[in-house]
């Protein structure tokens, strides 16, 4: 919206000049926040990577910082972070897309403004809630199917972030199937297809991009989940790609450490910022990847 | 396709099962203990309610301004869309991360310590992205008729903005705060990292006092505990019974949440009512 040209009143025009800046100030705080989390993990690693290398940070099988035998690397750590965010989209996907072709496709209106209020009340349950369903209500169920199943497992943990994640997915899905406009649709039902094969080969490739980015996004919530990993996972960093074991993922070292008295500064403390910055990076490809998939659905049909 | 409704229903019949025998008036009001049966969550209520009253005292002026300017100030240029960018990629960054920002920043470098106010910072830092994004689209809702009408009466932008854009969004932005602050209220891992402890057996120092000037900062420098970390601390302990007591405090926690939800929702209603352009 254009300004309308101000009076001649000096005061007045400095007024707005000074709150326009003091805004954009506010707008700029957000870029802040990124550069000081950039800063800090870059900062805290470099003491870490000044004393261990970066070739043996990646290719070294062990990850012991804390004992006296110390080894760092952080292979059995992105393992674990690895093995339960495939276990939790096996899940996730599956269950979130069809939520999502239900809802957009099928569901009638009624029945949408009642399950999609619900499904957004599932991301507001706390995490650590989700850790204790893990923990004490899924491992035993999936014990009575594997008996030998230890007390804490990937396999659980992957589940219940699986479920935490449908959510994020169905929902970004759905705002991408709905986007597609109905003329396709018509088209597909005017050659006489039925409602799933339109679902299925009209409306979903042309929603193809927001729907990868919707499961982009689903990793990436996956990758950085923690309460659920630290509770039901276990806190030993095994190389593993067994769901059935138990194992650590990044997220969860950071919570081990962050518990215990290691003193600032000392290596064993440091890595908490290495992992971290894994961690990050790790993050920041997929949400990157999910920026660009999202910018692109919204611009197809017009 | 129901799954996520019946996992939501599953997760609260089995917390209520096991953990409603436990709810007491006693347990909202005793401090942590070594015995199960005597331990409760006072501190941990308190110590959300005061990092919930910090976050949202300094999420708001800089959500709600860096939204107004995202939507009624920015012009085209390289700076608003890195800002964007940046928005979007912040949202999508993981919990624990900010956790270790903040240990970097706030507690080593401006020494805040493992305090209240470190933790309230900490989450508004994580709650802005949300509130930035609900704000633009409560404030996107205005038509352009009211900013021409303020214009056309000799408003100046700041005018425009202050008494008629926000005043008819607040609706929209109160919704995004509350449904911000009740994921904050769930937060534990970045609050972890700064070094929140789990068993803390005292509350912090009264908000009031009787001398003059009557009010007093001074909790805002106390260690704390939160009820989601209170509950972490009961789950990972071996003993059964302190399960329950997790349950219970997981009950009290949910029922914060969806308090919070409901409250959201009725607020959204309410002023879609009033309003009409």
């Amino acid at each position: 919206m254009p300004q309308p040209d101000l009076p001649h009143r000096p005061l007045r025009r400095l007024r707005e000049r000074a709150i326009e800046f003091l805004l954009l100030l506010a707008a700029l705080s957000s870029v802040a926040i990124t550069v000081g989390i950039v800063a800090v993990l870059v900062y805290d690693s470099w003491t870490f990577f000044r004393h261990i290398s970066l070739i043996e940070f990646l290719t070294d099988r062990l990850w012991t910082p804390l004992f006296s035998d110390a080894h760092y690397g952080i292979l059995p750590l992105v393992a674990g972070t690895l093995v339960t965010t495939a276990v939790a989209l096996l899940l996730a996907l599956p269950v979130g897309t069809m939520t999502a072709i239900y809802l957009s496709e099928y569901a009638p209106h009624r029945v949408r403004e009642t399950i999609k209020p619900l499904l957004e009340l599932l991301t507001a349950v706390p995490t650590v809630v989700f850790g204790y369903f893990a923990l004490l209500m899924v491992t035993p169920l999936l014990q009575r199917i594997w008996t030998d199943l230890p007390g804490f497992n990937m396999l659980s943990a992957g589940l219940v972030i699986g479920v935490m994640i449908i959510p994020y997915i169905s929902s970004v899905s759905e705002d991408a199937m709905r986007a597609v406009p109905l003329h396709l649709r018509e088209g597909s039902y005017a050659m006489g297809a039925t409602r799933l094969q339109t679902a299925l080969r009209v409306v979903m490739p042309s929603a193809l991009s927001g729907i990868a980015a919707a499961y982009v996004l689903g990793v990436s919530r996956a990758i950085g989940e923690t309460m659920v990993v630290a509770i039901a996972a276990g806190m030993q960093p095994t190389l593993t790609l067994n769901p059935l074991e138990p194992a650590e993922t990044i997220t969860a070292y950071i919570v081990q450490v962050s518990l215990g008295d290691l003193p600032h500064g000392s290596i064993g403390f440091q890595t908490i910022f290495a992992a971290g910055l894994t961690l990050f990076l790790m993050t920041l490809v997929f949400n990157i990847a999910g920026h660009l998939l999202r910018k692109q659905f919204r611009q197809p049909y017009s | 396709m129901l799954t996520g409704s019946l996992a939501l229903t599953a997760l609260i019949v089995s917390l209520a099962l096991n953990g409603g025998p436990r709810l007491s008036w006693q347990f909202l009001t005793s401090y942590p203990s070594r015995f199960p049966e005597q331990a409760g969550i006072l501190t941990a209520w308190v110590g959300t309610t005061l990092v919930m009253f910090v976050t949202a005292l300094s999420a708001v002026p800089l959500g709600v301004g860096a939204a107004v300017y995202l939507e009624e100030y920015a012009p085209k240029n390289w700076i608003t869309d890195l800002i964007e960018i940046n928005i979007a990629n912040l949202a999508g960054v993981p919990s624990i991360v900010y956790g270790l920002m903040a240990l970097g920043v706030f507690v080593y470098q401006f020494h805040l310590g493992h305090s209240i106010l470190t933790a309230g910072l900490t989450l508004a830092l994580l709650i802005l992205p949300m509130v930035i994004i609900s704000t633009r689209e409560a404030i996107r809702s205005v038509p352009d008729s009211i900013r021409e009408a303020a214009y056309a009466l000799g408003a100046t932008k700041w005018q425009m903005v202050k008494d008629h854009v926000v005043p008819y969004s607040t609706g929209g932005i109160l919704t995004g705060l509350i449904i911000a602050l009740s994921r904050a209220i769930g937060e534990s891992a970045p609050l972890i990292t700064i070094g929140a402890l789990s068993f803390i057996a005292f509350l912090p120092h009264p908000p009031w006092q009787s001398q003059f000037p009557y009010v007093s900062f001074q909790w805002l420098m106390d260690p704390f505990t939160v009820m989601p970390i209170q509950m972490f601390n009961w789950i990972s302990r071996p003993q059964e019974d302190f399960h329950l007591n997790a349950a219970a405090a997981g009950l009290v926690l949910m029922g914060m949440t969806l308090a919070m939800n409901g409250l959201a929702i009725y607020i959204r209603f309410r002023f879609r009512k009033r309003i009409r352009w």
